[in-house]
């Protein structure tokens, strides 16, 4: 096993020994298949890697476990019934999922949404984002070997849960946001109770920090490791954290802001280290901005009164015409792009998932690194396969 | 001579029984403080306070299904988790755990045998738990287990070496490679005093001799599944975790005797508790440091361990033997 970089093959004795070792000892790279059953490939990824000893030297990218033909579906389906199968594209944050594709259908049918509602709907994809960063920061620290660190952020994520238990009446697979606004208003009590989670969430927040941030181990895991420059990741259309945690300044609630992320003060977490560092790092600062996102929704939301639904139509029949709407989901830019013939069903409805775009820098980001920087890889970019598939 | 024979078969008995104890408690030991360090109890259910779940747990192993791998090569894959739990055993019979005491007019040592080179042969049998995890991730005929044996080898062998070295200080010291003789050096001060780098570098060591976090590198089940035991089910299974946990305990038990006084009490108006229980309490907090590293840590990269071994432990190992020398020279010893 003959290690790169060791032996110039481009000298005669590289070539030698290359010679002997492929044709003497008759060596070959090792394939592997990682996954679709694997503990850290996050669902049902399979990568096929070429070894050379632990050396990477190809990676495949194979994807369709979780096809369920969502697209396709959505053409059978009335616009508010397709809602729920939003859900399930990226179900770990599924306000972001809903909130992409609501705000489609009513920029399609030029739906004005209540003040209340935008609140509420800021809001509650801001906790998404901060449950989805939790689940990922928990993922990735136990494929790096940090186990502690899993526990801790899902005693977080139970809080906002309950939060979104108390809000839509699911936990998971919420569907609380409606075309023109949100199901119905919160329920007393939701106001203090998330005031509680802002207060005690940046002191948790430290506990993770204490656990790894400046840990010699996780440092050495992680900086370095999986790198993409800015422009490599423009190239491969990456979006959301990892683009930012290239160095890249490009948050959609920012750049083309939606629903009421103007009105409000925070900042696009951006580090340009390139590496799996940087991107733990966005991360990080992003779950923080987001708590700062969401007391001020709730400062809002306790003196702002009204309706939380737009007045729409009982069909749902948008003109005929296509539209193409993105948000900033936890993992980058979700996009829906509907075709409308004027019918009650869509004619055809394009997912632009982040996560399918964040997969395909794998190959890029982890050629010539060791298997144990794969997983580091993987749980870097945060991929959720509900979306990669549809 | 059959008082002798009858009197080594009891001590070997008794040791065997409570290795095991250690054993079984280990792994619920394992499971609470995990638990308890990650903000949740661990078993609860079975007997109070989840005592009884090392028994059901055992059970639950020993009615699974045996699968053995098709293709693997058969003697080896059975031989494997055998050779795991051996090295173990072997080892407790060189350590000891008390001071001689008087029964029905005999004088009985409390160790099984005090060899002048017991910890030679610590090292000479704690080398053959390598042959398990080699044995096990070759003879799996898997691409990850072998992957886990490839990993083990390289880093039993450069760690091994770490370990011996880190002893070789103690050795200096004391001028006895007996056990016996070491813990009786450290009737007024513990070794750890004199030493405290050694200790340092054999517990890094120890630790990767054990394969435990943050060095758990041939079984990293988020990268190799399960590594070298991916393709074990069954009791063959909990063999390897039977010897995880009793190289736990007597490395544990080793480094007490080596660095921590063996059975003496730290402080002298405590010394009329029995040697052994100081022996015990002082294993039990070893064997808790490394529960918890285990639960604190990520983990390191295979390239990364081995730059460790030998650009730091290695000259820090070599430098500690060195000054060790010196100040023996230069102050008639310590």
């Amino acid at each position: 096993m003959m290690e790169k970089g060791l032996m110039d093959k481009g000298s005669v004795e590289g070539q030698v020994v290359d010679y002997l070792m492929r044709e003497t000892l008759k060596t070959r790279e090792m394939w592997i298949n990682m996954g679709p059953q694997h503990p850290s490939t996050h669902g049902v990824l399979r990568l096929i890697l070429a070894l050379e000893g632990e050396r990477i030297v190809d990676t495949e990218v194979v994807i369709g476990y979780l096809h369920r033909g969502m697209e396709k579906l959505a053409e059978a389906k009335t616009y508010p019934q397709f809602l729920p199968y939003t859900d399930r594209l990226d179900y770990i944050s599924s306000h972001a999922m809903n909130f992409g594709y609501v705000l489609a259908v009513e920029k399609l049918m030029g739906i004005e949404v209540p003040d209340r509602a935008q609140y509420i709907r800021v809001m509650m994809a801001e906790l998404t984002r901060i449950s989805s960063h939790l689940l990922w920061l928990a993922t990735h620290a136990l494929d790096i070997g940090a186990m502690t660190v899993f526990l801790y952020c899902f005693r977080e994520r139970e809080m906002i849960l309950d939060l979104c238990e108390m809000a839509g009446g699911a936990r998971l697979t919420t569907s609380y946001f409606r075309i023109g606004g949100v199901a119905h208003d919160l329920p007393d009590g939701f106001i203090e109770q998330a005031r509680e989670f802002c207060r005690i969430f940046p002191k948790k927040a430290k506990d993770y920090d204490d656990l790894i941030l400046k840990n010699r181990i996780w440092l050495s895991r992680t900086v370095n490791v999986a790198k993409i420059s800015g422009e490599e990741a423009l190239n491969l259309g990456l979006t959301g954290p990892n683009i930012r945690g290239s160095g890249v300044y490009w948050d959609i609630r920012k750049d083309e802001p939606y629903s009421n992320y103007d009105k409000l003060d925070w900042e696009i977490a951006v580090y340009d280290g390139c590496d799996v560092y940087a991107r733990y790092l966005v991360r990080l600062k992003e779950m923080r901005e987001s708590c700062k996102i969401v007391s001020q929704c709730l400062d809002v939301l306790e003196k702002l009164d009204g309706p939380v639904m737009a007045k729409v139509p009982k069909v749902i029949k948008p003109p005929e015409g296509e539209v193409y709407a993105s948000v900033e989901a936890p993992k980058g830019e979700l996009g829906f792009y509907i075709v409308s013939d004027g019918s009650p069903k869509p004619y055809r409805l394009k997912i632009k998932a982040p996560s399918f775009a964040n997969l395909i820098s794998i190959p890029t980001m982890v050629k010539g690194h060791m298997v144990a920087d794969v997983i580091a890889a993987i749980g870097s970019i945060d991929v959720v396969l509900g979306e990669v598939d549809r | 001579m059959i008082v002798a024979i009858i009197v080594v078969a009891v001590k070997l008995l008794i040791l065997f029984a409570v290795l095991m104890l250690f054993v079984a408690y280990g792994t619920l030991a394992e499971r609470k403080v995990s638990g308890h360090i990650q903000d949740r109890l661990g078993p609860y259910h079975c007997g109070p306070h989840g005592l009884l779940q090392p028994l059901a747990d055992g059970l639950k192993l020993f009615f699974k299904e045996d699968i053995v791998a098709a293709e693997s090569d058969k003697i080896l894959y059975y031989l494997a988790p055998m050779i795991a739990i051996v090295p173990a055993i072997l080892a407790i019979g060189v350590i000891p755990f008390g001071e001689s005491i008087t029964l029905f007019g005999r004088k009985i040592d409390l160790v099984v045998t005090d060899i002048n080179v017991a910890l030679l042969y610590l090292l000479a049998v704690s080398s053959f738990s390598v042959y398990a995890i080699v044995f096990g991730g070759w003879s799996s005929n898997s691409k990850y287990p072998l992957l886990g044996g490839l990993r083990s080898a390289a880093q039993f062998i450069s760690y091994e070496l770490i370990l011996g070295l880190s002893i070789m200080g103690v050795i200096m010291v004391v001028g006895s490679f007996s056990l016996v003789d070491i813990v009786h050096y450290q009737k007024s001060m513990w070794m750890v005093v004199y030493q405290p780098l050694a200790f340092i570098i054999y517990m890094i060591a120890a630790t990767a001799e054990l394969n435990r976090l943050p060095f758990d590198l041939p079984e990293a089940e988020s990268e190799l599944v399960g590594g070298y035991h991916t393709e074990y089910s069954s009791m063959k299974f909990a063999m390897f975790f039977l010897g995880e946990y009793a190289n736990m305990t007597v490395t544990s038990a080793v480094a007490v005797c080596l660095f921590l006084g063996g059975w003496y009490s730290p402080v002298s108006f405590l010394s009329w508790i029995p040697g052994p229980i100081w022996f015990v309490v002082k294993l039990v907090a070893v064997f808790f440091f490394l529960l918890w590293l285990r639960w604190t840590y990520p983990r390191f990269r295979y390239d990364q361990l081995m730059v460790f071994s030998w650009k730091y432990l290695l000259p820090l190992a070599l430098v500690n033997i060195l000054a060790t020398g010196g100040v023996m020279i230069l102050f008639g010893g310590i």
